[in-house]
């Protein structure tokens, strides 16, 4: 115990001693070629999506590409067939951000109120509520799949009945809030986890504190506790927008046509049966599918990691 | 009428009873220090005077009006938390005006309450910064003005002092005393520290177990405690606890205290002991505070009565500014407090006085004092 206590308060000055050059050698060497791996789909994607078709289908696909183009790109964004229509994927890019924006917002916004619930404000029994909204985290996506769809269905009747008396449907059986509801639902187990976990090391004296001073549940919320959760909202947004970004499953089923998420509209470009196969055009799809998780990700990376650190340790 | 009354007051946590029917009273700008080990319930009561927690049974009085179902912000109180509790979001002068912009104060006076507070708290230069950018005792500051601005009927403190260092929490001690004489509030304080229990308060309640042991002024309460508890709570040395015997000859009653080694120490009478109670032959235990034993020839001038006896010197602990030289009387250790340049040795006997004006008898089988 002591031995190893002493060797963990004097490695860092005998870090640079202590490995020989054959040592670092074998450990870069290694990370090189993991990092070659994991980084050549994207490079040959990337290659790929810059050559004409010819020299895809013609040449090596690791050679860098002869006569540059941005024709496939072009194509995927505004021409592409996606089924029948052919006007590229920048309409699924859209159906996307308009059901990604809106889950994220609520089922984060949601998650730090029940957070802040079940760690400020505790009432009988809610240990029982979170352990079942822990229990939400487990259920596979595709055991929900028929009892959403009948939910969906009744919300669809309630749309036709309000368009029927005052003829606009409020939302009801529209298949982007449908989305949206289904990733609110599913993701809420994961977001209040995320939140009450952070939550439960925040002191309790301020929300005291707070309510002394006479603000009330909401405004402590607001005010006190939403400020001062920046490392986890940007753990549970970027959490959130991968997951419901890139999720296929819930909106290749509920979401048909025109209305479907991108993955979706990527899926049916890719599987085209007609014509000749255009992988660059396909590679541009896939890289503009990709592009905003990889953004966030850069974007927000560092917090994600010191968000999930925070707590894990009382500091 | 008092500024702050409880009455019977009970908590309870399912058949866990916190506190056991609790009484006190404070008159107006009275400093009331609730004083007891951890866990007697002193923060559960200072926690259901401010509202944040309900009580079970009995009625809390603040100003006359009753408040035992009021919001925390409604009862007109301000707290001030153990880890001062500031909004780490929010700069020092934000944290101060945070509950007037909850009540609706509008700007300019809440502007205006906010450098009056930082004013009297020598905080104005740390008004824009943040709560992570001060020291322990910035933040206690800034926590007491977050406290003082409202000018709340009743102030609770909740051991306000226990996370800063031994220096300056003396500073804040003082600090605290002069800031209570100045504005003469009315206030309710938590610490587990007899020391600042003692310094601060006009009035102490002692607490154990969810029960008061006894409430009084710090003379009260250090000279004449109510029972062996408070007696060996209060004070620091601890006061020497002696079990003696109480003997009837000549019509006069005298307290014989055995040692084995030495001959018995016989002593009249604390002047503080109600003789009709004594019969001969009771055991009782005899009380008396370290500065009451001391050398014959430093013994307190005015005392009454004063009884000598030789013991065995085993511990001299020099501390400055006072000398503890600890004996052993009945099987137990005494203590006295002595003056620095006294000359004493280990192993030799010494001569001790025992200033009886200031001892105290106890019941042994009830605890409570004679």
């Amino acid at each position: 115990m002591t031995v190893a206590a002493d060797a963990l308060t004097a490695a860092p000055s005998r870090e640079p001693t202590r490995h020989s050059t054959t040592t670092r050698v074998v450990i870069y060497g290694l990370l090189i070629v993991f990092a070659i791996i994991y980084l050549m789909p994207l490079v040959v994607m990337v290659m790929t999506s810059l050559k004409p078709l010819d020299e895809v289908t013609g040449g090596n696909m690791l050679y860098f590409p002869h006569d540059l183009t941005f024709e496939p790109w072009r194509k995927a964004w505004g021409t592409a067939c996606v089924g029948l229509t052919c006007d590229g994927i920048k309409g699924y890019v859209w159906n996307s951000v308009k059901m990604v924006v809106p889950a994220v917002i609520i089922s984060t916004l949601l998650g730090a109120l029940n957070g802040y619930v079940l760690t400020k404000w505790r009432f009988p029994g809610h240990k029982l509520v979170f352990g079942m909204m822990l229990f939400a985290c487990f259920i596979p996506f595709q055991s929900v799949l028929i009892p959403m769809a009948t939910i969906l269905g009744k919300l669809g009747e309630i749309g036709q009945t309000l368009i029927d008396a005052t003829g606009y449907s409020f939302g009801f059986g529209n298949p982007t809030v449908n989305l949206v509801l289904v990733h609110v639902v599913y993701g809420l187990g994961f977001t209040t986890l995320f939140f009450r976990n952070y939550y439960e090391t925040f002191p309790t004296e301020l929300i005291k504190a707070a309510q002394i001073d006479g603000a009330s549940f909401f405004q402590i919320f607001r005010r006190i506790l939403l400020p001062n959760s920046a490392p986890i909202f940007i753990v549970t947004v970027i959490y959130q927008f991968t997951n419901i970004w890139n999720d296929f499953l819930f909106g290749s089923t509920f979401a048909a046509g025109d209305s479907s998420p991108m993955t979706v509209a990527l899926y049916n470009i890719v599987n085209t049966s007609t014509g000749v196969t255009e992988y660059n055009v396909n590679m541009a799809t896939a890289i503009i599918a990709a592009v905003p998780t990889l953004v966030v990700y850069i974007l927000a990376g560092r917090y994600f990691v010191r968000g999930l650190m925070a707590g894990a340790v009382k500091g | 009428m008092a500024a702050l009354e409880i009455t019977g007051l009970r908590k309870r946590f399912g058949a866990l009873e916190i506190l056991k029917g609790i009484d006190i009273s404070l008159e107006k700008g009275g400093f009331l220090v609730l004083v007891g080990p951890s866990g007697c319930g002193k923060s559960t009561l200072l926690n259901t005077i401010a509202g944040l927690e309900s009580i079970s049974s009995g009625e809390i009085r603040i100003g006359g009006q009753v408040v035992n179902d009021l919001h925390p912000s409604k009862r007109d109180i301000a707290m001030v938390f153990q880890s001062y509790a500031l909004y780490p979001n929010m700069s020092v002068a934000e944290n101060i005006a945070f509950g007037m912009e909850m009540r609706g104060v509008p700007k300019t006076e809440r502007e205006k309450a906010v450098a009056g507070v930082a004013k009297t708290l020598q905080i104005e230069h740390l008004l824009n910064r943040r709560p992570s950018q001060l020291s322990g005792g910035q933040r206690q500051r800034v926590a007491m003005g977050r406290a003082l601005v409202r000018q709340p009927r009743v102030f609770l403190f909740d051991e306000p002092l226990s996370n800063l260092d031994a220096k300056l929490r003396v500073d804040m001690r003082v600090e605290i005393k002069r800031l209570h004489q100045e504005t003469g509030t009315t206030v309710v304080y938590v610490t587990h520290d007899q020391i600042e229990a003692m310094t601060l308060a006009t009035k102490i309640a002692v607490l154990k177990d969810g029960e008061l042991q006894q409430v009084g002024t710090p003379n009260e309460i250090y000279n004449s405690p109510s029972n062996l508890f408070v007696a060996d709570f209060m004070g620091s040395p601890a006061m020497n606890l002696l079990d003696g015997m109480v003997t009837r000859a000549n019509g006069a009653s005298k307290i014989v205290i055995d040692r084995h080694d030495h001959p018995p120490i016989v002593l009249p009478l604390p002047e503080s002991a109600d003789s009709s109670k004594l019969s001969d032959g009771l055991k009782v235990i005899f009380g008396i505070r370290p500065e009451a034993v001391n050398d014959p020839e430093s013994v307190d001038r005015n005392a009454k009565s004063v009884s000598t006896f030789d013991a065995k010197v085993e511990i001299v602990e020099p501390a400055g500014s006072d000398t503890y030289v600890v004996t052993r009387a009945a099987g137990k250790e005494l203590t006295a407090r002595m003056r620095a340049d006294t000359e004493v040795h280990v192993g030799e006997n010494h001569t001790f006085a025992f200033n009886l004006d200031k001892a105290v008898l106890f019941d042994p089988q009830s605890s409570r004092r004679l």
